[in-house]
């Protein structure tokens, strides 16, 4: 299991794609490759951007398939970036 | 190229002022306000900054009068500073803080993040009017920085205390919406090209369902329904396109569509031409509906306009 703090890459507020791509790539994708789940720590995080997250997320489940959900848990999420990640995760699963 | 600044130039009635606009001979460019004053939505200002910064020669800027009472706004929001002319007056600055952010060239993602870290405290926002105009700015601007071909974007953010309102504009002088959507999409004309841009699912970066790892067609999306849901007006302007959102009557209720068409709006395929993009939004701040009822209408939306984009894409069984 790996947890990855965003705010320690990101800040207050998530909009920044590259790092989301970079945290991905590598963070996400080594981890999930080894068979370990993910915990994506939103803690003292208020706000993100649809793109961010969709930077951070789209291609895994594209990649791994709808199921890689059930090995990725999203920590500490304000009500706004929770709703952000639904939004993202429905649509995404709807395009795969 | 010419432009002229009248006496009032807010997205409400901002149409003149951009059929105004003479795109002819980008080697010269000449600015004239109303004498007597003006009152300019920051889009305006944006735009001329945009303008002004193409002209290398800067001695092939004409500005207006110095003896014009509209001079010193412009000069307040900084519009001689960043296009490099000096308007031959000075002016006591006072401290911006709760009443407007002067214009600001945005170049880099890391200028972005400092930018939206350093407004909103100098905006004096309650958090919940923080979180949508940092979300625009950020969606806005980022894909001026991805997509427009631009060397950046020009943004400029006004607080009007009489209306409770912030107005800001967003704009760069790059390749446009219809060449960025035109490589995964066919479009016959700038308009059609804003009206796909809007629609959510769409991305000039692939005609595929869900978008690129990078992109989902969702960003402008998201700040229309910003916009329709607060009952605001948003205008976006590229190449002889133009489409405006306008403002809802109060008590009717909200629906977001996925077709732009389908809201309350105007829109025009023959304004002078707009090499890039200008983006203007309003945002009231006693009508801020929560940012997450926002997102909840939104992700209803986005979720039957995928489905509807994938259902469409369905063969039918030949029965011979």
């Amino acid at each position: 299991m790996k947890t990855i703090y965003l705010h320690e890459k990101v800040g207050d507020f998530a909009e920044n794609k590259d790092i989301a791509r970079d945290i991905r790539v590598e963070d996400i994708y080594p981890t999930l490759d080894r068979g370990e789940e993910v915990i994506l720590d939103f803690i003292d995080i208020s706000g993100a951007t649809q793109s961010f997250i969709h930077a951070l997320l789209s291609d895994v489940i594209r990649k791994y398939g709808i199921e890689v959900l059930d090995g990725i848990a999203f920590k500490n999420c304000d009500e706004t970036v929770k709703k952000i990640i639904i939004i993202v995760t429905e649509y995404m699963q709807e395009s795969v | 190229m010419k432009i002229h600044i009248p006496n009032s130039a807010f997205l409400g009635n901002i149409d003149s002022f951009l059929k105004g606009f003479d795109p002819e001979d980008e080697t010269i460019l000449e600015i004239t306000a109303n004498d007597k004053w003006i009152s300019a939505h920051p889009l305006v200002i944006s735009m001329i900054a945009s303008l002004g910064a193409l002209i290398t020669d800067k001695s092939r800027i004409v500005s207006p009068r110095v003896t014009a009472k509209s001079i010193h706004y412009l000069e307040r929001m900084g519009l001689f500073r960043i296009i490099g002319v000096d308007p031959g007056i000075r002016i006591e600055e006072h401290e911006p803080a709760g009443r407007f952010i002067p214009l600001v060239f945005v170049s880099s993602q890391d200028e972005l993040s400092g930018f939206i870290r350093d407004m909103i405290p100098l905006l004096h926002l309650e958090p919940q009017h923080a979180e949508p105009i940092r979300y625009i700015i950020g969606e806005l601007v980022r894909n001026v920085i991805e997509h427009s071909r631009s060397e950046g974007a020009f943004v400029c953010c006004q607080y009007y205390k009489k209306t409770n309102r912030i107005a800001l504009g967003v704009v760069d002088s790059g390749v446009g919406i219809r060449r960025t959507i035109g490589v995964s999409h066919k479009v016959e004309n700038d308009l059609e090209a804003i009206k796909l841009a809007l629609t959510p699912g769409i991305t000039g970066m692939t005609n595929r369902i869900g978008g690129t790892d990078f992109n989902a067609g969702a960003g402008l999306f998201f700040i229309k329904s910003i916009a329709t849901v607060n009952r605001d007006f948003f205008i976006i302007y590229s190449g002889t396109g133009m489409y405006k959102l306008l403002k809802r009557s109060e008590g009717k209720r909200t629906n977001l569509h996925s077709d732009p068409f389908r809201d309350n709006h105007s829109r025009h395929d023959n304004l002078p031409e707009w090499k890039g993009t200008a983006v203007g939004i309003d945002i009231t701040l006693d009508k801020t509906k929560e940012f997450n009822d926002i997102l909840d209408l939104i992700g209803d939306v986005f979720h039957k306009e995928i489905r509807e984009q994938k259902r469409r894409r369905y063969r039918k069984p030949r029965f011979i």
